[in-house]
């Protein structure tokens, strides 16, 4: 039962945090974030992406090249953090009111170096804005189609027949050129999505339009560093299987640029399924155990003290776990094939006091610092 | 003076008057690439094609994909992946590749011997294109050693049966004049066999080439201006006279065809699918075998020189070793098809010319040209042919 044993010591650990291992915050190295830009068309490389340490790649498993965030407008580091809360007033009964603004445009999105995607997106990007709320808030979601298709928002969440944004229910597909406006209470709480459901329903959700939809409890959870990820991959040759697998849209953006936390520091993810064609995904964290939250809809978790778990295509759910060591840690799905088509990145723990030079050598400010530890706040910090 | 100033006024108002039709023509083509003459709207979505000509392995942990982009448009390959991961990769040159333009990208992938890998490039659009390596195993790299021992299996495979096919000179000049033109029958038959096999080697090599060189078409256009050439230099000439020539051009046209087997048994070694091996090279003796016997059933009534021999069995054989070293070493799919189309054309050649052999035989002995004499020498050419190509065939 020895293992039962060190199972419990870890959690202890979790619980308590870790804060006796011996410093290395200034030999951090985290060097090699630094980003080409790459022309377009993306030209091929005449020399190898450094055969690179551990902190930015797998071996030589790995994308030649870097994306230009710049030119897609959109970057998914940032996107770990930047929650939209939406316009926020109160309405005369006092419940709280957000009024956010959707506007489905066709975009072609570089979703690995030199690799570009005809992608239609909500608000030029992939995933979708991260709507973020608390439990119980009415939300007015003002929905623009710029596009030369048809398309909806369909929620998960609890509403009425007409909100539902499936053809059929009340609007409809909204045509090109039409607008429609969401309404509903932000309900159960939990960690959510929305996507287009329009037809054909594949192609809708494989060409990018889906996005995070996080319901806090009304109690709100546990001070923690939050990000979202959403896990996605996409069908280049339209084959009807995925070429590229990510969180966050880029392959491997994250093995080339280590997401930054601290030791001993509370990490929450949001994680999301938005897998088409394959039909499970997973999530495993190297060296560390967590506890995680189905959904999203429960105050306690739904699964103690594991380090891989399993979602099916539209799953998603909340983990909950901190770092013993500092170092370079691994993420990806235990399922290798997807873990060598893009979709790995790692944890740069570093301790609390390197921490600036960390957000620094990942290339997000203290701003996005601020973000990923104001979510579980409700945004009022 | 008057007369060459008018000879050179006419000559200039020829070749003007040629020139008219080329200079409006270099006119339009200026016009379609300066404005696109009005046909902006019919432009479709961008068309990528890229050819794998080859994927070699040249050391343990490197694989090396040749390309060539054979595309009406200029290809990027900024991703590659290996059996369905990513991987780094340089390429050289580096950049975007141009239509008809080529490139060679080296992969730092740890192969595993004797295994099936599978290479995918990524465009920058997204197609993916693929090449199969199907057994794993190191590109052979021209060596002393190698090089004898793909000279070897050369020499089994072309040489030494057509050495022994000879040795049937002495038996056949005891052969009656109507058993001999059974023989004559036979050489045909085996030859026909020859062309139609070369043929469709040719066709195979040419369906792996890029588009533009158009395979299909240039074969059947080598072979027959091939033959039309051998006709042409032949046309003077009878059936009768100078028979060791005629021996010369069926070793010649063989000899092509052997060219083929060995690049065919090069390029399987170079792939790792030399499993084959010994029973393969047996196989191919025992089928070339009665090669030697065609080549020289012409002469049966000469008496050529030893060194005629040597000569011929050489020319007939020889291109089997030349063939197993280029398909092993340097294999070129485009010379290779050329090599074969021409083979075609010559062995093409020589059907005619030992068919004509065998119509003036036939008809001095007062039988029929198709009778079952020479209906049956045909049919057991081919039929030798036929079966033991049993032995050689996958």
């Amino acid at each position: 039962m020895s293992w039962l044993r060190s199972l419990l010591s870890r959690r202890d650990v979790l619980r308590v945090g870790a804060g006796g291992a011996a410093a290395l915050a200034g030999s951090v190295a985290l060097g090699q974030s630094g980003s080409h830009p790459a022309g377009h068309p993306g030209a091929a490389p005449a020399s190898p992406a450094p055969a690179t340490s551990a902190h930015t790649g797998h071996g030589n498993n790995l994308m030649v090249g870097s994306v230009n965030h710049k030119r897609n407008g959109f970057d998914p580091m940032a996107m770990l953090t930047d929650w939209d809360w939406g316009k926020v007033s109160t309405l005369p009964n006092g419940q709280t009111l957000r009024e956010y603004t959707m506007i489905a445009q066709d975009k072609e999105i570089e979703i690995a170096p030199g690799i570009f995607f005809p992608a239609w997106t909500y608000n030029g990007r992939v995933p979708g804005p991260t709507l973020r709320c608390t439990e119980g808030d009415r939300l007015r979601i003002t929905f623009i189609n710029q596009t030369i298709h048809a398309h909806t928002i369909h929620f998960h969440g609890v509403h009425s027949a007409e909100m539902d944004g499936v053809p059929g229910a009340g609007p409809g597909e909204i045509q090109p050129g039409g607008r429609f406006v969401y309404e509903f209470d932000a309900e159960p709480f939990g960690c959510h999505l929305y996507h287009c459901h329009a037809t054909s329903l594949k192609r809708h959700i494989h060409k990018g339009m889906y996005g995070a939809f996080i319901v806090d409890p009304k109690e709100g959870r546990l001070p923690a560093r939050e990000f979202v990820m959403v896990q996605n991959a996409f069908d280049t040759n339209f084959d009807g299987a995925n070429e590229i697998y990510a969180v966050n849209t880029v392959g491997f953006e994250f093995a080339r640029r280590p997401i930054p936390v601290q030791k001993g520091e509370l990490i929450r993810i949001y994680l999301i399924n938005i897998l088409e064609f394959d039909l499970i995904n997973s999530f495993h964290l190297h060296a560390n155990f967590f506890n995680y939250y189905d959904t999203g809809t429960t105050l306690e978790p739904t699964s103690r003290i594991v380090d891989t778990i399993m979602q099916a295509q539209g799953q998603r759910g909340i983990l909950e776990f901190k770092y013993k060591f500092t170092g370079n840690f691994m993420f990806h799905p235990h399922i290798s094939e997807f873990t060598e088509l893009g979709w790995m990145g790692s944890f740069q723990v570093v301790e609390p006091d390197a921490y600036p030079a960390a957000l620094k050598a990942a290339g997000v400010d203290a701003g996005w610092d601020r973000r990923s530890r104001q979510g579980a706040a409700g945004g009022r910090s | 003076m008057t007369a060459p100033a008018t000879a050179a006024g006419r000559w200039t108002s020829l070749w003007g008057l040629a020139l008219v039709p080329l200079l409006l023509l270099g006119a339009v083509l200026a016009y379609l690439v300066a404005t696109g003459g009005g046909l902006k709207t019919l432009q479709g979505p961008p068309v990528e094609q890229l050819k794998v000509s080859r994927v070699t392995l040249p050391e343990r942990g490197v694989i090396q994909v040749h390309l060539v982009n054979d595309g009406p448009q200029t290809v990027t390959v900024p991703q590659v992946m290996v059996d369905d991961a990513f991987w780094s990769f340089t390429a050289q040159p580096a950049g975007p590749i141009p239509r008809l333009g080529r490139a060679t990208l080296t992969i730092p992938y740890p192969w595993v011997d004797g295994e099936a890998h599978k290479v995918a490039l990524l465009t920058s659009l997204g197609t993916v294109f693929e090449a199969e390596i199907p057994v794993a195993t190191l590109t052979p790299q021209p060596g002393r050693d190698l090089l004898v021992r793909f000279g070897l299996v050369g020499l089994y495979v072309g040489v030494v049966p057509v050495v022994l096919g000879m040795l049937w000179f002495p038996w056949m000049r005891r052969l009656s004049a109507r058993a001999m033109n059974f023989i004559l029958a036979l050489t045909v038959g085996l030859l026909v066999y020859l062309a139609v096999g070369t043929y469709l080697d040719a066709q195979e090599f040419a369906a792996a080439l890029p588009a533009f060189w158009q395979g299909t078409p240039a074969v059947l256009l080598i072979a027959l201006l091939t033959l039309g050439v051998l006709l042409a230099l032949g046309s003077k000439r009878q059936p009768e006279e100078a028979p060791l020539g005629l021996s010369y051009r069926i070793a010649t046209g063989i000899g092509l065809h052997n060219l083929g087997e060995g690049l065919a048994i090069g390029a399987a070694f170079a792939l790792g699918e030399a499993a084959l091996g010994t029973f393969l090279i047996l196989g191919f003796t025992l089928h070339n075998i009665t090669e030697g016997l065609g080549i020289v059933a012409p002469v049966v009534r000469q008496k050529p020189k030893f060194i005629q021999f040597v000569l011929l069995a050489l020319i007939a054989g020889g291109p089997a070793i030349l063939g197993t070293w280029l398909g092993g070493f340097a294999f070129n799919p485009v010379l290779a098809t050329i090599f074969l189309a021409v083979g075609v054309g010559a062995i093409v050649q020589v059907v005619w010319e030992v068919g004509r052999l065998v119509a003036r035989n036939t008809a001095a002995l007062g039988a029929p040209l198709v009778g079952w004499s020479t209906l049956g020498g045909f049919t057991v050419g081919v039929a030798l042919m036929y079966f033991t190509a049993f032995f050689v065939k996958f």
